[in-house]
């Protein structure tokens, strides 16, 4: 299946040299065999054109991406985005300031949220060139890619007996 | 002495940061500048030392929007610096990538960055609510233009392939095919955008500006021919530096050029066009004449459309080039390093840009000079504001931010490359 056949698809935006930045794209990486063979895992440079068409035509979104808000890095924000705007940052004015918000809005006015997005942030600590992820976000990436799986793996039979 | 000083701080919709100062005396502009206090980059100086075979890739960091270009201009003076010929098929692919990145950065500025003016919004997504048709549209165009980028370059930004002589890789011509049906598609919605900018309301707003670009004998310029002016200079790439000058100015952080004997000129789609209408495909040819424009156009106000006509050429161009594609016999040419200096100018989707290097004999880089449009044409729009300014100082001070504002994203300046740019900053 082609990524945007899938109707479930998980984004990891980021750059993959800028130390903390890489956060979504290696929960990407962390998801890599470890989620249903139907569920699209596609890394985005975040271009607001692509991320559009990434976006168009699913059912379930969840878009990962490195933020700086201020809480201690590590710290996941979720922001349900089907239903409520991400903050455009400031000075997002020039095509370089163009990113995963602007495709949210363009997205919401076009009537091409998926019924289920949401963007998890990885607050990051470090965005230093050719630097790589900080402990607390290494921890993060892996408890967020744990919890992805759980959200995205059907769950399991209970076995006959094994309550108590 | 009546006074009033106009600040526009932080320039929006263009590529990096900058700001406007105007400096009204009595009723008139006596000054305006364009500030670009994005910090310089130095990458002239990170080249030297580096072997030449590297210049590509990291000039390509220049810029995000228009790296090819950057890659465009390093391959072409180093092949100059050892007299490396490439043969047409590379030439061909390397117009195609180039149709690519131009109708990625058009459409982009076209549809998020300019069109809002013109239809009183202030952004994009603002835009979109009333005129969403459009702006799809104008994004799977510029998809389209990512689509060639990555299908020639191995992905959508920086791309990977392009090495001195030739490219890495070439592609097969099944990875070319579903390319030209997108291109099909891209083509139509470009010549509705030409209809769709072609309606806007213009300010009259004509001045006589030098134009500089490249020519080449049959076709409209990418990447070769001589860089010609409309008062009768033609020269090739390697004087260049004996005819334009750039200085330092103390408000901005990019130098300014200057064509000696001449003053500030002005490179991009308005001189590409002014200088090159009969070489433009005939669909774009026709387009431009039904949207209103003649074969020259000196209105800055009027470059959204000539934007849009160059998109149609691209993706016309695109489809022909990929429409006789055979693979060609060597990926690229062997390549020999020695003690030279070479030169070239190609034309980035904002205009003419120069590169120069000196190599040592065993290839590293001794000096490297790179002089983008933006900073070329940095003067052309200080005179633009000094000239155009005046006729709104009367009325609203938000329309005449507005119109300011306006006057510098006419020429789509990316400050990134120039290092990078908008403030309005009125001094009365």
């Amino acid at each position: 299946m082609r990524p945007l056949e899938s109707h479930r698809r998980v984004i990891g935006l980021g750059n993959a040299w800028r130390g903390d930045d890489a956060a979504g794209l290696a929960c990407l990486a962390a998801l890599r065999g470890r989620v249903p063979a139907d569920v699209a895992l596609i890394d985005s440079d975040g271009d607001p054109a692509a991320l559009l068409e990434q976006l168009s035509g699913a059912a379930l979104v969840y878009l990962i991406d490195a933020c700086r808000s201020g809480d201690l890095p590590g710290t996941v924000h979720r922001v349900d985005v089907a239903h409520h705007p991400l903050c455009l940052p400031n000075g997002a004015t020039s095509s370089h300031g163009l990113g995963l918000a602007t495709a949210l809005e363009l997205a919401r006015t076009f009537g091409q949220v998926p019924a289920q997005c949401q963007v998890f942030a990885i607050e990051a600590g470090d965005f230093t060139l050719g630097a790589p992820l900080g402990a607390a976000v290494r921890t993060a990436v892996e408890r967020l890619a744990q919890e992805i799986q759980c959200r995205l793996s059907p769950p399991r039979p209970a076995r006959s007996g094994s309550e108590v | 002495m009546a006074s009033r000083t106009l600040r526009i701080d932080g320039l929006t919709r263009v590529e990096g940061e900058g700001s406007v100062k105007l400096q009204v005396r009595d009723g008139e502009v006596r000054s305006a500048q364009l500030r670009i206090f994005e910090p310089p980059r130095f990458f002239e100086a990170l080249l030297r030392g580096r072997d030449y075979t590297e210049a590509p890739d990291i000039t390509a960091r220049i810029c995000g929007i228009c790296p090819v270009a950057y890659q465009m201009s390093a391959v072409h003076a180093l092949e100059d610096a050892l007299a490396i010929e490439v043969p047409q098929a590379i030439r061909d692919l390397r117009r195609l990538l180039y149709c690519g990145e131009w109708i990625k950065s058009h459409a982009l500025h076209i549809t998020l960055l300019h069109a809002p003016d013109f239809l009183g919004y202030d952004s994009g997504i603002a835009m979109a609510r009333e005129h969403g048709a459009a702006v799809r549209r104008g994004l799977a165009l510029k998809q389209a233009g990512n689509a060639i980028i990555a299908a020639l370059g191995g992905r959508e930004v920086h791309p990977v392939t392009v090495r001195v002589g030739g490219f890495h890789r070439v592609p097969h011509p099944r990875e070319l095919a579903p390319l030209a049906e997108r291109l099909r598609w891209a083509r139509e919605a470009a010549l509705e955008t030409v209809r769709w900018t072609g309606a806007f309301e213009f300010p009259d707003c004509e001045r006589p500006y030098t134009f500089l670009a490249l020519r080449h004998p049959q076709n409209y310029p990418f990447n070769a021919g001589r860089i010609v002016s409309n008062q009768g200079l033609d020269i090739p790439a390697q004087v260049f530096e004996e005819r334009i000058r750039e200085h330092p100015v103390r408000h901005s952080n990019a130098l300014q050029a200057e064509l000696l004997g001449t003053g500030a000129y002005l490179t991009g789609p308005l001189a590409r066009y002014s200088l090159n209408f009969e070489r433009l495909a005939p669909i774009a040819r026709e387009a431009a004449l039904a949207a209103g424009l003649g074969s020259r156009c000196t209105n800055p106000f009027r470059s959204i459309v000539v934007r849009a006509v160059e998109v149609l050429h691209a993706c016309e161009e695109a489809l022909s080039l990929i429409g006789r594609y055979e693979v060609p016999a060597q990926a690229a040419c062997e390549c020999e390093p020695r003690a030279a200096t070479g030169m070239a100018a190609t034309e980035a989707p904002r205009g003419l840009l120069y590169h120069r290097y000196d190599l040592a004999a065993d290839g590293t880089i001794r000096l490297a000079r790179i002089v983008p449009p933006t900073a070329q044409n940095q003067a052309a729009m200080e005179e633009d504001l000094r000239r155009f300014s005046g006729e709104w100082l009367s009325g609203p001070t938000e329309m005449l931010r507005r119109r300011c504002e306006q006057l510098v994203r006419n020429h789509d300046p990316c400050i990134s490359c120039a290092t990078h740019f908008l403030r309005l900053e009125i001094d009365a």
